[in-house]
């Protein structure tokens, strides 16, 4: 191949096609490179993606069959102990009308290549199965386009936007973006397990093509800072468990031991009894925050989404954000081409835009939450274990008076957990959320 | 019942390519140097196995996580993306 092109991207995911859109509709000669089957083939998400950053980009996304799982109506959070467990949830009907589509559940393969397929229909070359090795520079040093593996040649083109998620070993290569240290990610596996929808509907409550998520935080992850999530599809289940990687490492858990454990907490267990697992993937999540984020843009190149450690641990959200970088990368890309500057002056409009936007201001709000968590393993350990003690004892009925119940638990949580230290716990809590 | 790693990476569609896009660059030091062995423990696919005097790497199975390469203490690890097309291929993701 030796043809020139406008826009390069690496990586077919929502980040990579949401700016390949963008560029199509505005007559950008665009070329895209997945190195899977298929766009989707490499790509694991928990499974939620939110209608709003979809719809900036695809206002019509629900008429072009997006291929949407469940519409969620109900959010559910739940602390567990080894054996036990409290659930919040909080359902409400204006999910399932007029703000419907704000969060639904997807099966990546069908997403993203339904998402690429829109992109290639607006005119961008979709190119799967070509891994990016390198980058082209010019005399100047300025990225010139992209090097394929195995004499698949080079592709130049006048911006590249790497969008190759988070672990890319590109990345690290080039050198425009460290290769992450292993408590700046969480590694995670899931299972997609086949039920048929009718029991769904009935074990969660939902009806038609409504769904549930639930995030599962507590003793679940072996004692490591990890999170667990379950969540309805249209006739399977998502599950899906991760942890810091140097937790991993330290604490000699397997990931496929943790995920078996996990299905048969008696939580879980009943949810997803009778059915039958197709699928288990593992993937990295993106826990360095912003503190971890490269510099976004430069001489000829752009980072977006994982590829640009863009990730909401507390809230989940990761998908959107990559969307929402695309989106504006590809605006930025459009600003520099009709410029004629392609330098990382010319593509400032990138960094200014994310900016102003929820994106990055939501990544500095919470720059301190990964750490939080990394750090305080009572929430993992010593915190689900003294909440369990003392559900069980007060809805224990035993003759015992509620005044020495609440005695007894706390001096439990005392010894588990001192005072000095559940106070620094919580007022670190405050401010890593704040 | 518990589902083995086995069983659970069977479920998997996998194009495999005859070279492996994995490799321990030195093996002697994983041996005499490493303790902690991370590599046998964090892989999500069970990719390396202690058989004997050596640690092997079964990429057949690899689930292309990345963790191995970061996760070894002595970054001993070589670790490419299989060519394009190959590797394995999400059905639900």
């Amino acid at each position: 191949m030796r043809e020139e092109f406008d826009a390069a991207i690496v990586g077919a995911g929502p980040a990579g096609i949401s700016a390949a859109c963008i560029l199509a509709d505005a007559g950008i000669k665009t070329i895209v490179f997945e190195r899977g089957e298929y766009p989707g083939a490499k790509n694991m998400s928990g499974g939620v993606l939110y209608g709003h950053d979809l719809a900036q980009v695809l206002p019509d996304y629900a008429e072009r069959n997006c291929p949407i799982e469940r519409n969620i109506i109900e959010s559910r959070i739940w602390y567990l102990s080894r054996e036990a467990g409290y659930s919040f949830g909080y359902r409400d009907s204006i999910f399932a009308g007029e703000r419907k589509h704000n969060a639904f559940t997807i099966l990546r393969a069908k997403f993203d290549r339904w998402y690429a397929e829109q992109a290639r229909k607006k005119g961008a070359l979709i190119v799967p199965s070509t891994v990016v090795v390198d980058l082209l520079r010019d005399a100047k040093g300025q990225v010139a386009g992209v090097v394929g593996g195995r004499d698949q040649g080079e592709v130049r083109a006048r911006v590249t936007l790497l969008a190759d998620g988070i672990n890319s070993p590109l990345a690290a290569r080039t050198g425009f973006r460290r290769e992450p240290r292993p408590e700046q990610v969480a590694l995670a596996v899931k299972e997609i397990i086949d039920l048929p929808s009718e029991v769904i509907e009935q074990r969660f409550g939902v009806s038609g093509a409504d769904g549930v998520t639930t995030e599962i935080l507590g003793e679940v992850t072996g004692g490591m800072d990890g999170i667990a999530a379950l969540y309805t599809n249209r006739s399977s289940i998502s599950l899906a468990i991760g942890a810091n990687l140097a937790d991993f490492a330290a604490r000699k858990l397997r990931p496929y031991e943790l995920m078996e454990s996990f299905k048969q907490h008696p939580m879980v267990a009943p949810l997803i009894a009778g059915g039958q697992p197709r699928e288990y993937i593992a993937h990295w999540l993106p826990e360095g925050g912003y503190d971890a984020m490269p510099a976004l843009y430069g001489d000829g190149y752009l980072i977006a989404g994982d590829s640009a450690m863009l990730f909401n641990a507390l809230h989940r959200e990761g998908n959107n954000l990559a969307m929402a970088s695309g989106k504006m990368a590809a605006e930025a890309i459009i600003e520099s081409l009709r410029r004629g500057d392609s330098s990382k002056r010319g593509l400032a409009g990138y960094g200014e835009r994310l900016a102003a936007s929820y994106v990055l201001k939501d990544m500095k709000k919470y720059r301190r939450f990964g750490r939080f968590r990394y750090e305080r393993k009572e929430l993992f350990n010593e915190l689900p274990r003294v909440a369990t003690f003392a559900a069980r004892e007060m809805l224990t009925v035993n003759g015992v008076s509620k005044k020495e119940k609440q005695k007894l638990i706390m001096r439990t949580v005392r010894k588990e957990v001192p005072l000095p230290k559940l106070f620094r716990l919580l007022w670190q809590a405050w401010r890593a959320v704040r | 019942m518990t589902a083995t790693i086995q069983d659970k990476l069977f479920l998997d569609r996998f194009k495999v390519d005859e070279e492996s896009h994995l490799r321990i660059v030195n093996g002697e030091k994983c041996l005499k140097e490493c303790e902690g062995q991370a590599c046998l423990h964090l892989c999500p696919a069970n990719v390396y196995r202690l058989e004997g005097e050596r640690i092997t790497v079964n990429y057949e199975g690899c689930l292309e996580c990345g963790s191995c390469r970061i996760g070894c203490p002595h970054l001993n690890i070589e670790w490419r993306f299989p060519r394009g097309g190959y590797g394995i291929s999400h059905r639900f993701g």
